[in-house]
């Protein structure tokens, strides 16, 4: 009988603390569909087949970039290096063009992609090595990357003449761009669900002494996640040659803070231990939206970045009020 | 037949030498007490089993081979599972990653295989007889269920050596007899286990052999039937101790502490009390039946639903603990880490927190004042400290214990409220704190005592207060009160207590 009652009672729990995750990720959807609606109808224009094009383009590198930030800030820790190590991977991807024309596209995918997991494991292997917080190393190379970047560019700037044509037109066909993401996106989350190195990621950022208590070598995974986000970034770098090819060494500047953005409003908890790429990639969408769905509506550029603060003020509170009430439903039972 | 055996292994964290050439051998299917004073070195020796410390001299033999251990992950596969004191559990994840974290079973391409993770959970949770969902998150759980959940860890890799660092501390009778169970089913199963712990009760429950740690050396290995726990508390100290529960007798004064018909929603109901001056009144009950929750409300840390606090006649207003503290009330909680102490600061900031403003000269605090204060009670409480500057984290658990107290004396309370004052304390400072507990009510103090350890309760109270699932169900004079009455209160069998 009590066993019973204990069973039924577990169950509502499950189901409860369940149907709060759900509640999180439906949330950012529910706010997406709402903005994409009320722009719609304010300005039927938006929504013209070039409107989605653009928005699901634009979307694609900022949820790549979010897929690998999440990795990271699932560890506990941040990785601020991302809009630079895109931007040396895009000028990198530029220059060998120019170094070799007849270069095949998936050698300079490879390349960005090797590229960019190289200043990943330079992050890594610093914070393994320093001790340092990752947020302090990553705001470090951070100015670094892109100091190499200017150095390499020196001023110099990459046109759409200098690469191939297929290339720039991978990078404006839809389709093809977003299956990028989707691929990145499903083999990431899909890792982190599966995979025991990948809980463990969790494990970590959840309690990092508990996890290496428990045997988890700490270091090399972070360091792991380290050279995934480069990698992604990377990845973005050559998306982002291909997308607007004309190429400089300011590509991607103040990217990493739209990032984290997303991340944060995906449901990522910014302390670790919580959160799915899908919900990052749901916010990069949704910050992509409204990028372009407030200029639509008419809205002054001032309170566009005013109303992507309020957003993120908006997420946190919203975490913290389901957090608040999975709480007191956890510690009513077993 | 020695599973695991310790030579002659050292350990020195930086001057302080942890462990002085230990030896020890841990057989097959025996359980091995071990006991000390906190700071004797034990829980030093159960990280160096646990592979979170290498030793810097001697070695470890498995089966009579050489062992290395660089890491935890060298111990785990050599077969050594390790419960700590303090639960190390990942709030975010389920409970059954926790169990099976780095170990989940796996099915093609090295993917995970949830579903055999759950039910290999449910059925070890079946084991221990406690229904918890494998699929909830660890936050939010009881210490006790924690705790549990180390266990059923534990369990999981079918350890060949257990080693447990004070596990029941947070348990109930009927948990600790649950794990003993189990303990005994490994044993029998051919595992050893190496047990650690300030109750000599369990240890002589469940031990074949004790051993005694004093200074870091190991100072002696006995047939748990051939030593007494005088003799083990005389090894443990190098003096004995006179007498572990010294109540004196006081003359009862007026009632200082009353709370009638208090209730808080979800936690307890119609808690009625009184405690008068010179009295000490002993909360006793199983974890989870309310009793830090009820002294909690009092102090107004938490805001309660019904019912009133009286502090010598007068109402003290809900939810406001300057009030309480203005009153004469004072708090000693049970989680000295999370709720008693600022880890980082000084002893002599940490004394003084509560009466900061009473040594503030024109609002500011200047060092000297706290520094007397803090050497004052220092020297009373015999808290061990490098002095007043140095961080309450390097203290041993038993001295930060002392610092707590020292806080809240210093205010000079008339009602003193202790949860679980001697839990994670070595006997000589135990002593200490019953000895001091016992000279306040002396000075016409009133204390309330919540403590899970019936010899405390029985051998410090006036009268047992027992609480049963957020109710008060019997209320004990001392001449009454005996083990099963209290238990039989406290598990609900009472009767008309």
């Amino acid at each position: 009988m009590t066993t019973t009652l204990a069973r039924s009672a577990s169950r509502r729990l499950r189901q409860e603390s369940s149907r709060l995750f759900v509640i999180r990720e439906l949330g950012i959807v529910a706010a997406l569909t709402l903005l994409v609606v009320v722009t719609t109808i304010v300005n039927p224009r938006f929504l013209t087949s070039q409107g989605i094009k653009d928005l699901l383009l634009g979307s694609t590198i900022l949820a790549i970039l979010a897929v690998g930030q999440t990795v990271v800030v699932i560890t506990r820790n941040v990785d601020l290096s991302a809009g630079s190590v895109l931007g040396l991977s895009a000028f990198a991807t530029g220059s060998l063009f120019v170094a070799a024309p007849g270069l095949p596209i998936p050698v300079a995918v490879v390349a960005g992609v090797l590229l960019g997991a190289a200043c990943g494991a330079v992050n890594g292997g610093l914070i393994a090595a320093v001790q340092v917080p990752s947020l302090v190393v990553t705001l470090g190379t951070l100015y670094v990357f892109r100091g190499i970047d200017y150095t390499w560019a020196s001023g110099r700037q990459i046109n759409a003449a200098d690469m191939p044509g297929a290339f720039l037109s991978m990078g404006n066909t839809t389709p093809v761009m977003t299956m990028f993401a989707i691929v990145v996106l499903v083999a990431a989350g899909y890792y982190l669900r599966a995979f025991r190195s990948g809980r463990e990621l969790y494990a970590i950022g959840s309690h990092p002494d508990a996890a290496r208590l428990a045997g988890i070598p700490v270091g090399r995974r972070v360091l792991a996640a380290f050279v995934v986000s480069g990698a992604l970034a990377g990845l973005a770098g050559v998306l982002y040659a291909a997308r607007f090819g004309t190429l400089d060494a300011n590509a991607g500047t103040g990217l990493e803070l739209n990032v984290v953005a997303a991340v944060v409003v995906g449901g990522v908890a910014i302390f670790g231990g919580s959160g799915s790429v899908y919900g990052a990639a749901i916010g990069a969408l949704l910050l992509t939206t409204i990028g372009s769905a407030l200029p639509a509506l008419g809205v002054s550029p001032f309170w566009q970045r005013a109303s992507v603060g309020a957003l993120i003020l908006a997420a946190i509170g919203l975490d913290r009020a389901l957090a608040v009430r999975l709480a007191r439903t956890l510690r009513s039972g077993r | 037949m020695v599973v695991l055996e310790l030579r002659d292994v050292s350990k020195a964290f930086d001057a302080v030498q942890a462990l002085r050439a230990v030896r020890l051998g841990l057989r097959a299917g025996e359980a091995h007490g071990l006991v000390g004073e906190n700071g004797a070195g034990k829980s030093t020796l159960v990280k160096i089993l646990a592979g979170a410390h290498p030793a810097d001299e001697g070695a470890l033999l498995m089966d009579g081979r050489a062992l290395r251990l660089a890491g935890p992950a060298d111990a785990r596969a050599a077969g050594i599972a390790v419960i700590y004191q303090e639960p190390t559990l990942f709030p975010d994840l389920s409970v059954a990653e926790n169990i099976f974290m780095s170990r989940q079973p796996l099915r093609g391409l090295r993917r995970i295989d949830a579903r055999a993770m759950r039910a290999r959970t449910t059925e070890l949770f079946d084991r221990l007889g406690v229904p918890m969902d494998p699929d909830r998150p660890a936050r939010g759980l009881s210490i006790a269920d924690q705790q549990l959940v180390e266990i059923a860890k534990a369990l999981a890799f079918d350890a060949r050596v257990l080693v447990m660092d004070e596990p029941t501390a947070a348990l109930s009778g009927p948990e600790v007899e649950r794990l003993f169970a189990v303990v005994r089913a490994l044993c029998e199963a051919g595992s050893a286990v190496l047990f650690v712990s300030h109750r000599f009760e369990e240890i002589f429950a469940l031990c074949e052999r004790v051993s005694v740690m004093r200074d870091g050396r190991l100072v002696s290995t006995d047939p748990a039937a051939e030593v007494t726990v005088a003799e083990l508390v005389r090894r443990m100290v190098g003096r004995e101790v006179a007498e572990m529960y010294p109540k004196a007798e006081a003359s009862k004064g007026p009632p200082l502490l009353q709370v009638r018909g208090l209730s808080r929603r979800g936690a307890f109901t119609g808690v009625s009390l009184t405690v008068h001056a010179g009295e000490i009144v002993a909360l006793a009950g199983l974890v989870g039946a309310g009793r830090s929750e009820v002294a909690r409300a009092v102090f107004g840390v938490d805001r309660h639903d019904e019912g009133e606090v009286l502090v010598d006649g007068r109402r003290l207003r809900n939810g406001d603990t300057a009030a309480a503290i203005a009153a004469g009330l004072a708090l000693v909680p049970e989680d000295r880490r999370q709720q008693g102490l600022v880890m980082e600061l000084s002893v002599a900031r940490n004394a003084t927190l509560a009466r900061r403003w009473s040594l503030a000269r024109l609002g500011l605090l200047t060092g000297g004042a706290e520094r007397r204060a803090a050497r004052t009670w220092g020297e009373r409480l015999r808290v061990r400290s490098a002095g007043p500057d140095e961080a309450v984290s390097a203290l041993s658990g038993g001295n930060q214990q002392k610092v707590v107290l020292a806080k809240w004396l210093s205010t000079e309370p008339r009602v003193l409220i202790v949860d679980e004052p001697t839990r994670g304390i070595d006997v000589g400072t135990k002593a200490e704190v019953h000895r001091l507990l016992s000279e306040l009510a002396g000075r016409g103090v009133a204390v309330l005592m919540i403590s899970s350890e019936l010899p405390e309760v029985l051998g410090m109270a006036d009268r047992v207060l027992v609480m049963h699932e957020g109710r008060l169900v019997a209320d004990i004079p001392r001449a009454l009160a005996g083990e099963e009455t209290v238990m039989l209160a406290a598990t609900g069998h009472g009767g008309a207590g």
